[in-house]
C-alpha cells in the first residue's frame, strides 16, 4: 500500500495555543472575585454580556443571512422574566437567568411566524416592530411597574453582597465564554454545515436536502434564547428595570456596530468589537452623545473599507484563525500527493 | 356608545392617516425603485422638523411657508447622500445599506442630540394649530388635519402623474422593474437612484414641516415615525402609493380609537392592525404586481 496517510481537520498550531490561552484566560478569571476590584468584576461582566448579545446577532446576521434590528426584543423579555419570576414568583433570582433562555427562545417561535413573512430589509425592521409591541404591552402592566419599571434589589436583598456579586459575576462569564462557545459548536455541527450551504445558494442547498426555512427558524429561536439569557443577566447586574431600557433599540446599536467593527460572519469579531468599543467609550467618555456618533461613522467606515471588520481583514491577510469552522487536509508520510489522489479531489480539499 | 363616539375617531384616524401618508411616501418610494430600506428614515422627518425650526427662527418666516425652503435642503441632502453614501453599497447583500442607514440613524440622532439638547421644541403657526370647523352633532374637524390631509393627496397624485407620464417617471419604473435593463437602455443608475432619494426626502421634508407644526419634538423620536411609516407601507402593499394612504388611514383610525383608552394603546393598536395584516394578507391591502 503505498497510498499517503491524510487527515482532514480543523485546527491549527495557532488555534490550539488561543485555546489554551483562552482557557488559562477563563482560570483566572472565574477566580476574580477573590483578586479583582468591585469596579473591575463590574467592567468584566459588562464586556462578558457585550460579547455574549454580539455573538447571538453575529449568529443571526453573520452565518444565518437573517438581518434583525428588533434583537432588543430578547433582552426585553429576558429581563422581564426575572422581573417577573424574582419578585411575584419568589424564585431565586440566578435560577431565573436560564428559565429566561428558555421562555425567550419559546416566545421567538410564534414571533418568527409573523416576522419570516417579512422579507430581507422588511424583515429587518419588523422585527423592531415586535419589540415595540412588547414594550408597550409591559408598559401598559402596572403589577409589574407599569411605564416606570421596577426596582430588583429587594429580589436579591436575601443573599448576601459578595455572594450576589460575585455570582452575578460568575454568571455573566459564563455567558460571554459559553455562548461563544455554543456558536463555535453549532457551526461545527451539521447545521453550520447547512448554514453554510444556505449563505452560498439557497436553491442549491434546497436540492441537497437542506431545509432552508427550519434552519432559519432555529437559528433565530437559539440567538433569541441566547439574548434572553443574556437579559436576565444584564439586569441582574443594572437592579432596574423599565419597558423603555430594557426594550430599548440601543441594545441592538451595540449588538451591532460590535459585530460589524469586530467583523461579521467570524466567531472573533464580536470579542474585538467588544474591545474597541470599550476602548472607544473610554476615549470619548467626557464627549457624551459623541461617542455613537464616532461609532456609527467608524462601522459606516467598515461597510465601505473592509466589509469583514478588523478580525475579516486580520484573517483574510495572515490566515489566522482562532476558531476554525473551515476544514484543512493535512497530509501525513512521505508519499507527495498527486493530482489522481481521490484526497485531492474531495470537497474537503478544496475548502 | 354614542353615535359621537363611534364616529369622532374614524374621522379624526382618517385625517391623521395624511400625515401617516406621508411619513410613509418616502420609505415606500425608495424601496420601490432601488430596493432600498432606509432605516434613517424616521430621522430624516425629524431633521426636516428641526431644520425648519431653524428656518422660522432665523428668517421669522411663517411655519408653513418654511417648505419652501425646507424642500430644497433635504432634496439636495438626500441626492449627496445618495451619490456619496449609500451608491456605493448597494447591491445584491442587502447588509451594507441597511447598515449604513442604520448607522446614519444612530448618527443623525445624536447628532442633534448635541446641538439641540433632549429638550422637546415646537414651532408656533398660530391660529391654523387650533382652529377648526364644526361639523354639527359636537363633531369637528381641525383646520391643520384637514391641510396635511389635502396636501397628502395631492403629493400622491403628483407622484403618481410623474411616474405614468413624464420621462423621469418611466425612468424611475423602468430600473424598478428591470435594474440591468434598464442601465443597458442608457439610464444613468447612480444619477436616478439619487434623483429619487431626492424626492423621497423632498415628501418627507413636507411631513417634517407639518410635524413641526403639529406636536412637540425631540431628537429621538425619529425611530417611531420609521416604524409607523413601515407599518404603513406594509399594511398598504408595496408598491401602491393609494395603497400606502388606505394604510394610514387605516392605522390612523386604530390609533385614534385606542387613544381613546391611553396615549399607549394608540401605538399599540396601531401594531396590532398592523400584525393582523400581516398574518391575514401578507401581500397588504392594494398589492400590485409592479413595484410603482
Amino acid at each position: 500500500m503505498n497510498s499517503p496517510r491524510f487527515q482532514v481537520g480543523s485546527a491549527t498550531r495557532l488555534s490550539r495555543g488561543a485555546w489554551a490561552a483562552g482557557a488559562a484566560l477563563l482560570v483566572a478569571l472565574v477566580l476574580a472575585p477573590w483578586w479583582a476590584e468591585d469596579s473591575d468584576l463590574r467592567s468584566i461582566a459588562e464586556f462578558a454580556y457585550l460579547v455574549a448579545i454580539a455573538q447571538m446577532w453575529n449568529l443571526l446576521a453573520g452565518y444565518g443571512g437573517l438581518i434583525s434590528v428588533g434583537q432588543h426584543a430578547f433582552i426585553g423579555i429576558g429581563g422581564y422574566v426575572l422581573l417577573i419570576l424574582s419578585l411575584n414568583a419568589g424564585i431565586s433570582p440566578f435560577l431565573c437567568v436560564p428559565i429566561a433562555g428558555v421562555v425567550s427562545a419559546l416566545v421567538a417561535i410564534p414571533v418568527a411566524g409573523v416576522v419570516f413573512r417579512l422579507r430581507g430589509p422588511y424583515f429587518a425592521i419588523g422585527t423592531w416592530a415586535v419589540a415595540d409591541i412588547f414594550r408597550l404591552i409591559l408598559d401598559d402592566i402596572p403589577a409589574i411597574g407599569g411605564g416606570s419599571g421596577k426596582s430588583l434589589t429587594s429580589a436579591l436583598m436575601a443573599i448576601p453582597g459578595w455572594e450576589r456579586e460575585a455570582t452575578t459575576y460568575w454568571i455573566a462569564l459564563g455567558l460571554g465564554f459559553g455562548l461563544t462557545l455554543g456558536v463555535y459548536l453549532l457551526l461545527r455541527s451539521r447545521l453550520g454545515l447547512a448554514l453554510t450551504a444556505i449563505r452560498d445558494g439557497v436553491p442549491a442547498s434546497e436540492s441537497l436536502g437542506v431545509m432552508v426555512g427550519r434552519v432559519k427558524l432555529l437559528v433565530f429561536v437559539a440567538s433569541a434564547g441566547g439574548l434572553g439569557l443574556a437579559g436576565a443577566l444584564i439586569y441582574l447586574t443594572k437592579l432596574r428595570i423599565s419597558p423603555d431600557s430594557a426594550f430599548s433599540v440601543d441594545w441592538t446599536v451595540l449588538m451591532i456596530f460590535i459585530v460589524v467593527i469586530g467583523g461579521i460572519g467570524t466567531i472573533e469579531g464580536p470579542i474585538v468589537g467588544t474591545a474597541v468599543f470599550f476602548l472607544m467609550r473610554g476615549l470619548l467618555a467626557d464627549y457624551g452623545p459623541w461617542y455613537l456618533v464616532v461609532l456609527g461613522s467608524v462601522a459606516i467606515l467598515v461597510m465601505f473599507k473592509a466589509r469583514g471588520g478588523l478580525w475579516g481583514w486580520v484573517a483574510s491577510r495572515f490566515d489566522l484563525h482562532l476558531f476554525p469552522t473551515r476544514r484543512r487536509i493535512r497530509i501525513e508520510g512521505p508519499q507527495p500527493i498527486t493530482a489522481t489522489t481521490p484526497a485531492a479531489q474531495s470537497p474537503a480539499a478544496e475548502r | 356608545m354614542s353615535f359621537f363616539d363611534l364616529v369622532d375617531p374614524i374621522l379624526q384616524g382618517l385625517l391623521l392617516g395624511g400625515l401617516y401618508a406621508l411619513f410613509a411616501i418616502g420609505l415606500s418610494l425608495t424601496f420601490g425603485i432601488m430596493r432600498m430600506v432606509n432605516i434613517a428614515h424616521g430621522d430624516i422627518i425629524i431633521l426636516a422638523a428641526y431644520v425648519t425650526l431653524v428656518v422660522v427662527n432665523q428668517f421669522g418666516i411663517y411655519p408653513l411657508a418654511a417648505v419652501a425652503v425646507v424642500i430644497p435642503v433635504l432634496a439636495l441632502f438626500g441626492y449627496l447622500l445618495q451619490r456619496v453614501l449609500l451608491n456605493p453599497v448597494l447591491g445584491d447583500d442587502i447588509l451594507p445599506p441597511l447598515l449604513v442607514t442604520f448607522g446614519l440613524s444612530v448618527i443623525i440622532q445624536n447628532l442633534l442630540l448635541v446641538v439641540f439638547s433632549a429638550d422637546s421644541m415646537g414651532v408656533h403657526a398660530g391660529a391654523i394649530q387650533t382652529a377648526s370647523i364644526s361639523l354639527g352633532g359636537g363633531l369637528a374637524v381641525g383646520w391643520l388635519p384637514l391641510v396635511i390631509f389635502i396636501v397628502a393627496v395631492l403629493v400622491i397624485t403628483s407622484l403618481e402623474l410623474l411616474f405614468a407620464h413624464t420621462k423621469l417617471g418611466r425612468a424611475f419604473r423602468a430600473t424598478s422593474d428591470d435594474q440591468t435593463m434598464a442601465q443597458l437602455m442608457g439610464i444613468n443608475n447612480r444619477h436616478l437612484y439619487a434623483v429619487a432619494t431626492a424626492l423621497a426626502f423632498g415628501v418627507t421634508a413636507i411631513a417634517g414641516v407639518f410635524l413641526a407644526v403639529r406636536t412637540t419634538f425631540v431628537p429621538t423620536l425619529g425611530p417611531s415615525k420609521l416604524l409607523v411609516a413601515f407599518e404603513v407601507v406594509i399594511i398598504g402593499g408595496m408598491g401602491s402609493l393609494w395603497g400606502t394612504l388606505a394604510g394610514a388611514m387605516l392605522v390612523g383610525i386604530a390609533q385614534a380609537i385606542g387613544f381613546r383608552y391611553d396615549s399607549g394603546s394608540g401605538i399599540l393598536a396601531g401594531h396590532l392592525v398592523f400584525l393582523a395584516v400581516l398574518l391575514l394578507r401578507p401581500q397588504g391591502l392594494i398589492a400590485r404586481t409592479r413595484d410603482l
